[in-house]
C-alpha cells in the first residue's frame, strides 16, 4: 500500500527511531501475547508491505469482510445480548430467563446439565449428583414446556448449547412452537450441534464421529426445508480456546471444522449454497485484546475465502462468517471475584470491535459456581455499558488501518493456513482427532500457559501478584439443591406411567428403523418427543445403532 | 532401585473439562512421578479397580460439574470396601469452601481450588509419599 517515497521516508525513520531506542530504557520482561506471540515493540506502515487494500481489508459487507459482514454493522442492529443461562430444573431456569429478559437481555441462550448434553435421563445411574448442576435438566417435552412458559418463540431467538443429542432438543424446540401455534419456518436460533470440537475439546461426545456427521446433515437437510431461518452448526471454537488453545490454534482449528461440516454437506449430496448461510460461529474472547479483535477479523476473511474460492459457493450468504461470542471463562480467578467483572468487560469490548453478532458476559462468580442473579445482572449491564454509552458502536471496526492490528490479522491468517495443511497432511479433521493431534497440540499450549504463570513470565492479578494472602471471598454463590434431582427423577417416573406408552414404543421402534436405514432421522426423533418420548430412551436406541464412542487418553 | 511415586488421575463423572488434569499430568511426570491418566468419565467403580490394580500411592481427581458432594465420597467408601483405604485421595475443581471441610472430613486429604500451582501439587505430593 506504499509508495516507494513514503517506504523510503518510513525506513529511514525508522532506524532513527531504532537507535533511540536502543539507547533507552527497557524493562527486562517478555513482551508475549496471551497466545505466547511475541510482539513487537512498535508497528509501522512497513508492516503493512504486501496488503492490497480490496483483497485484504476493503468496506463492511463486501467481500473478504474483513471489516464485518454487515454494511452499517451496529448502526444498523446492535449484537444480540444473550447470557448463557440454566439451572436446576426448567422452572428454576424458566424463572432466570424472565429475569433476564426483564432487564434487556435480547435473546435467549440455553445451558443444559451434564446428563441432558450426554443423552442421559435424569434418573439414569451415571446421572447421580450431576442433575441440573451445571445447567438445567431436560428429560422430555414436558419438561421444555415449562423451560419456554410465558416465552413467545417466534418473537425471540433462541441458542441451545447442545451438540451430541442436538436434533433431539432441537425437536423439543420444535415441538414446544407447534403448541404455541409457532410454524418452525418462524423460527430463529441456533443449535450448536457441532461434535467435531466435542472430539476436539469439549468432550461431551455420544456416539463414533461418523454417524455424528450424519446426525448433523440430516439436521441441515431437514432445516433448509422446514426451519430456514434456524442456524444449523454453531461452529466452536470457545472450548478448544478454553481447554487451553492459542488464539491461532482457535481460529485454525474451528475453521477447519467449519471446512469439515461443508465437505460433508456437499459429500451427502446437498447444495452447497443451501446450507452454508445457516452455518455460523462460536469464538471465545480471551484477554489478550488486540490479538483477540485481529482474530476475528482474520476469522471472517479467512472463510470468505475458502467458501468462494475452494468450495464454489456462489451466494455472497455462504462467504459471510457470523459468530456469537463469550468471553473467556478460564480467564477468571476464584482470587478477587469482583476483577472478573473488569476482564470480562475488556474481553466483550474486544469482541464488539471484532464485529461480533452475538456476545455472552461471563459472571463475575463463575469460577466458583452458577452465575447469581446479581453477577448475572453485572454481567449482562457490562454489555449494556459497552453497547450505549462508551460511544463504540458509532462507528464500524474502527481498528482498521492500524499498523499492529491489520499485521496481527495478517499473522494469525497465515498461521492459520499453516494448520490447515498440516491437517491436510495428517488427512483431515477425522484423522487427527483419531491420532489425537488436536488434543495433544491443545494440552502443549495450555501446559505451556501455566508454566509462565507460574514463572511470572505472565502475571494474572490475585494469582501471582498482588495476591492478599487472608483473602476472604465475600459474594453470594448459587447452590443448587439436591432436591432438585430427586424431584427430576420423581416427575420422569409419572411421565412414564400417565403418557401413551405404547405411541412411545411405536416411534422408538420407527426411529431405530430410519437409524438404520440413510433417510432423515429429524422427523423420527419429532415423532418421538411428541409424544414425550425421553431424550434417555432416544439416545440408548441411537446408541445400539451407531455405538458409543470412547477416547484413548491423551495427555 | 527406587521406586517412583505413583498417581492414578481421574476425571469422575460426566464432565469433561480435562485442561486442569491434563497440566497437572504433565507437571507431575515432569517432576517425576509417575502419572496414570485413566482419562473421562470414569465411574467410581472404574477409578478404584484402576487404582488397585496398578498399586498407585494416590488419586488424584478433578471435578468441575458440582458433583463432587456425590463423587469423592463413593470414591473414598468403595477404597474402603475393598480394603483399600492406604491409598491417598487428594483433589480439585470447582469446590466452595465449605463443601471443602465436609470433604476433608470425609476422608479427602487435600483439595486444591483454583488458582493452585502446580508446584504446590507436585510438593504436596512429595511431602506426602516421600522420596520412594
Amino acid at each position: 500500500m506504499l509508495d516507494d517515497k513514503t517506504k523510503n521516508q518510513v525506513k529511514k525513520l525508522h532506524s532513527q527511531w531504532q537507535q533511540q531506542a536502543n539507547q533507552s530504557k527497557t524493562l527486562n520482561k517478555k513482551f508475549i501475547t496471551v497466545s505466547g506471540e511475541e510482539i513487537k515493540p512498535l508497528y509501522t506502515p512497513l508492516d503493512l508491505e504486501g496488503i492490497d487494500f480490496e483483497r485484504d481489508i476493503n468496506f463492511p459487507g463486501f467481500y473478504p469482510y474483513t471489516r464485518g459482514v454487515h454494511a452499517t454493522m451496529y448502526r444498523g442492529k446492535l449484537w444480540t445480548m444473550r447470557q448463557f443461562s440454566g439451572m436446576g430444573n426448567a422452572q428454576q431456569t424458566n424463572e432466570r430467563y424472565h429475569f433476564l429478559l426483564k432487564r434487556g437481555q435480547t435473546g435467549l441462550s440455553v445451558a443444559f446439565d451434564l446428563p441432558t448434553l450426554m443423552g442421559y435421563d435424569s434418573d439414569h445411574p451415571r446421572s447421580r449428583g450431576e442433575v441440573g448442576k451445571c445447567g438445567v435438566a431436560v428429560d422430555s417435552l414436558a419438561d421444555m414446556e415449562v423451560l419456554f412458559k410465558g416465552i413467545q418463540l417466534d418473537k425471540i431467538s433462541t441458542s441451545m448449547t447442545i451438540n451430541a443429542p442436538a436434533s433431539i432438543l432441537f425437536a423439543m424446540y420444535i415441538a414446544v412452537a407447534e403448541k404455541q401455534g409457532v410454524p418452525s419456518e418462524k423460527l430463529t436460533g441456533t443449535i450448536q450441534n457441532d461434535i467435531l470440537k466435542e472430539y476436539i475439546a469439549q468432550k461431551e461426545w455420544i456416539y463414533p464421529p461418523e454417524p455424528s456427521m450424519r446426525l448433523i446433515t440430516d439436521t441441515m437437510a431437514f432445516c433448509a426445508d422446514h426451519v430456514p431461518k434456524w442456524n444449523t452448526i454453531s461452529i466452536s471454537g470457545y472450548h478448544i480456546r478454553e481447554a487451553g488453545a492459542t488464539a491461532a490454534q482457535e481460529l485454525a482449528f474451528t475453521l477447519a471444522d467449519g471446512f469439515a461440516y461443508v465437505e460433508a454437506g456437499i459429500k451427502a449430496g446437498l447444495d452447497v449454497d443451501v446450507f452454508a448461510p445457516r452455518l455460523s460461529f462460536f469464538f471465545n474472547s480471551h484477554l489478550d485484546f488486540f490479538e483477540e479483535i485481529a482474530k476475528y477479523r482474520a476469522a471472517r476473511r479467512i472463510w470468505a475465502r475458502h467458501m468462494r474460492e475452494k468450495y464454489k459457493a456462489k451466494k455472497e450468504a455462504s462467504w459471510l462468517l457470523r459468530f456469537h461470542t463469550q468471553t473467556a471463562g478460564c480467564s477468571l480467578t476464584a482470587q478477587q471475584p469482583e476483577n472478573n467483572i473488569i476482564r470480562t468487560a475488556f474481553e466483550a469490548l474486544a469482541g464488539v470491535l471484532g464485529g461480533t453478532q452475538s456476545l455472552h458476559t461471563n459472571s463475575m462468580d463463575e469460577t466458583l459456581a452458577l452465575p447469581s442473579d446479581h453477577a448475572v445482572k453485572i454481567a449482562l449491564r457490562t454489555q449494556q455499558i459497552i453497547a450505549y454509552e462508551i460511544g463504540v458502536a458509532n462507528t464500524i471496526d474502527p481498528l482498521a488501518g492500524s499498523y499492529f492490528v491489520e499485521a496481527m490479522t495478517n499473522k494469525l491468517e497465515e498461521q492459520a493456513e499453516k494448520y490447515f495443511e498440516e491437517i491436510e497432511r495428517r488427512g483431515g479433521v477425522l484423522k487427527c482427532i483419531e491420532q489425537g493431534y488436536f488434543q495433544r497440540e491443545i494440552a502443549k499450549s495450555a501446559y505451556r500457559y501455566q508454566k509462565e504463570i507460574e514463572s511470572k513470565d505472565r502475571i494474572v492479578v490475585g494469582i501471582n501478584d498482588f495476591i492478599e494472602p487472608d483473602e476472604e471471598i465475600k459474594i453470594p454463590i448459587v447452590y443448587i439443591d439436591p432436591q432438585v434431582e430427586k424431584d427430576q427423577c420423581a416427575s420422569l417416573k409419572k411421565l412414564r406411567e400417565t403418557r401413551d406408552n405404547d405411541k412411545v414404543k411405536r416411534s422408538l421402534e420407527n426411529l431405530r428403523k430410519v437409524a438404520e436405514g440413510t433417510d432423515n432421522t429429524v422427523p423420527a426423533i419429532l415423532d418421538c418427543v411428541r409424544c414425550y418420548t425421553t431424550e434417555g430412551e432416544i439416545v440408548d436406541v441411537l446408541r445400539g445403532v451407531f455405538g458409543e464412542y470412547q477416547e484413548p487418553p491423551f495427555f | 532401585m527406587k521406586r517412583k511415586i505413583r498417581i492414578l488421575l481421574a476425571k469422575p463423572g460426566l464432565d469433561g473439562h480435562d485442561r486442569g488434569i491434563k497440566v497437572i499430568a504433565a507437571a507431575l511426570r515432569d517432576a517425576g512421578i509417575e502419572v496414570i491418566y485413566t482419562g473421562l468419565r470414569q465411574t467410581p467403580e472404574q477409578i478404584v479397580e484402576a487404582a488397585i490394580q496398578e498399586d498407585v500411592d494416590g488419586i488424584g481427581m478433578s471435578i468441575l460439574s458440582g458433583a463432587h458432594m456425590t463423587l469423592f465420597p463413593a470414591v473414598i467408601n468403595l477404597l474402603k470396601e475393598k480394603g483399600a483405604e492406604s491409598i491417598v485421595v487428594f483433589g480439585g475443581g470447582i469446590i466452595p469452601d465449605e463443601d471443602i471441610e465436609k470433604l476433608e472430613q470425609a476422608g479427602v486429604d487435600r483439595l486444591f481450588t483454583p488458582g493452585a500451582s502446580t508446584k504446590e501439587i507436585v510438593d504436596y505430593i512429595y511431602q506426602k509419599f516421600g522420596e520412594k
